[in-house]
């Protein structure tokens, strides 16, 4: 690699390149950044450009005094705790069974699982079922129909499959059984993987707006994701019969877009939070799922 | 005789490990084959008071229904023109993006660059339109920026003409960073003493990157397309989130998707569940086919596949 720094027009090139890159990705957050912290006057006359002209936290203020948003904030808290719990709880057994190779019934499991990532029933099965299963304006309709996901399955597939099976075979020798392994010897050696897989799916669960937008008519349960995306489209015009009428009062008066980008900013926080970590993991992450079954 | 013994002993054997893999089987059993029995709605009229099984048969009445829609021809070619979009403008940004990232030479420099660009893949859609909104809308910095020059302001958001475009950037800038990360291991994995060898024999930078980057990222990059195609009748991965959190009835004919246009049937239009599960349907097999198709091609040329 000595002599790859020589033609400095191409280096040049490409850094130009690739800063221009970095500042299009930052500049929208930028920008939302300013508005929600300019005061409304200014955001209703766009009075700023590249420089912030006035600064204000009155949009935070009406936000958090708002009734909805605070009880928005508790229930996507509680689903993305519930939720990444019975998310790692179910994946990490799972995957460890799913991991031994001698099991009886492991290859048509296997099977069976890749095939969802072909073929699936398509919404309208999905939505009676659901129904059926009278999920309907529950907490657990944000959790259970999302309790695994098949790439984070395989990943962890794969990292059991990687652990010394001389570690499993001594325990065993000395009487303890498969959970009790799983438990007590193979998921401490895993954490890196397991704190991993975590935040993956905490960040999926913080997310969800999909679900609760289809099965969650209540307004006292909206996640945070379905309260902000209700504050940044007119949803009066669509879903109007579903909503209770101080909802609707709420709604039919239009968000100031201060209020808007300080709802965006909050949403964001804790993926923001929780960015670095994520971040140590991307490529392992990555590369382990694209091995293939 | 013998060998059935064997398979019981066996599997007596493995009891806390069918234990430990029920709640996992019961997920897959439930929410994913659940929903694939409710797929005979397709070839059934059906009845909220009948159920599923109890409402009457009709064949292929509710395709024949559907395929008289104009609208559903609309949605279909956005579909494909959005899908094809995405492989032409979308699929090889990532490769070059890595492949420049690949000549910083600074692992810090590397590094804040990747951190950069990966961090709005982990936002939803929801907040991405968010985003979107503010800096692209009517008073967004977007329209202040050309209003500061002289142009005329745009508003990309309701505007059927750029909407595809918007379509393709956005994604663009949500996941292009993310896409670089495989890319990227795939290349940390070449052996740096070809480089070595290569330079000695007096290769450029471009020699390099043609003869022994590329040919290791080939792999990489055919599983990824093989996917892509894949997907095409949901129009590439997250077609459905970003569509509908971004159009509006203003762009719908440029920008309904077969999958957003399910979802309207249903839910905004009352259509009845035996159509709408026929698209569904339709869109679902057409994508398994694509997939099984690609996979065999990229096989036939002498590249891995999926499966």
């Amino acid at each position: 690699m000595v002599t790859r720094r020589t033609w400095s027009l191409s280096n040049a090139l490409i850094h130009l390149l690739l800063l221009f890159l970095a500042v299009v990705t930052v500049l929208p957050f930028y920008n939302v950044l300013i508005t929600s912290f300019a005061d409304p006057a200014s955001v209703a006359k766009q009075q700023f450009y590249l420089l912030p002209t006035s600064f204000s936290v009155s949009s935070y203020q009406m936000l958090l005094n708002g009734s909805y948003v605070g009880k928005a904030l508790a229930n996507s808290v509680l689903i993305t705790v519930l939720g990444t719990l019975v998310n790692m709880l179910v994946t990490s057994c799972g995957a460890y069974a799913l991991s031994k190779k001698g099991m009886p019934g492991r290859g048509v499991m296997m099977t069976a699982i890749v095939f969802t990532m072909l073929f699936g029933g398509g919404l309208i099965p999905y939505y009676l079922l659901i129904k059926s299963l009278h999920m309907v304006n529950t907490y657990s309709v944000m959790i259970l129909p999302v309790a695994v996901h098949t790439f984070f399955l395989i990943i962890m597939i794969n990292h059991f499959r990687s652990i010394p099976p001389e570690l499993e075979e001594s325990a065993k020798i000395d009487g303890a059984n498969d959970i009790f392994i799983l438990f007590r010897v193979v998921l401490p050696i895993s954490k890196p993987t397991l704190a991993a897989i975590t935040l993956f799916y905490a960040v999926a669960r913080w997310n969800e707006w999909y679900l609760a937008m289809l099965f969650v008519n209540d307004s006292k349960k909206y996640p945070m994701q379905l309260f902000l995306r209700n504050m940044l489209i007119d949803v009066t015009k669509s879903r109007r019969d579903d909503m209770g009428a101080d909802m609707v009062a709420q709604l039919s008066q239009i968000y100031p877009d201060g209020l808007k980008m300080a709802s965006v900013i909050v949403t964001m926080l804790p993926i923001m939070l929780v960015y670095p970590y994520l971040q140590k993991y991307f490529s392992a992450g990555v590369t382990l799922g694209a091995v293939k079954e | 005789m013998r060998t059935k013994t064997g398979l019981i002993k066996r599997m007596v054997e493995y009891k806390y490990m069918y234990l430990l893999v029920l709640p996992l089987a019961a997920y897959y059993v439930v929410f994913d084959y659940g929903p694939m029995y409710g797929i005979i709605l397709a070839f059934k009229e059906f009845n909220f008071s009948k159920g599923i099984m109890g409402s009457p048969w009709i064949g292929l009445a509710n395709f024949k229904e559907v395929f008289e829609l104009d609208e559903f021809w609309l949605a279909f070619r956005n579909t494909i023109i959005i899908s094809f979009g995405r492989l032409i403008f979308e699929f090889p940004v990532p490769i070059v993006v890595a492949l420049l990232i690949n000549e910083v030479r600074r692992a810090g420099v590397k590094k804040f660059y990747q951190v950069v660009y990966t961090f709005p893949h982990f936002l939803s859609w929801v907040i991405v339109s968010g985003i979107m909104v503010n800096f692209l809308g009517t008073f967004g910095v977007l329209n202040q920026l050309l209003e500061l020059v002289g142009l005329q302001k745009i508003n990309l958001l309701v505007d059927p003409s750029h909407f595809r475009s918007l379509i393709y950037t956005s994604s663009l800038w949500k996941d292009m960073g993310w896409g670089t990360i495989i890319y990227l291991a795939a290349i940390a994995g070449i052996n740096p003493s070809l480089y070595e060898a290569a330079a000695i024999d007096g290769a450029g930078r471009f020699q390099q990157m043609q003869h022994i980057t590329w040919p290791a990222l080939k792999g990489t990059v055919v599983i990824l397309l093989i996917l892509q195609v894949g997907r095409t009748m949901s129009s590439g991965g997250g077609g459905f989130d970003q569509i509908f959190n971004l159009y509006n009835p203003a762009v719908y004919e440029k920008a309904d998707i077969l999958d957003t246009y399910i979802y309207r049937r249903t839910f905004a239009l009352g259509s009845s569940y035996g159509t709408s599960t026929a698209v569904g349907l339709f869109k679902s097999v057409i994508n398994c086919v694509l997939l099984v198709m690609t996979n065999r091609l990229a096989k036939r040329w002498g590249q891995e596949g999926i499966y």
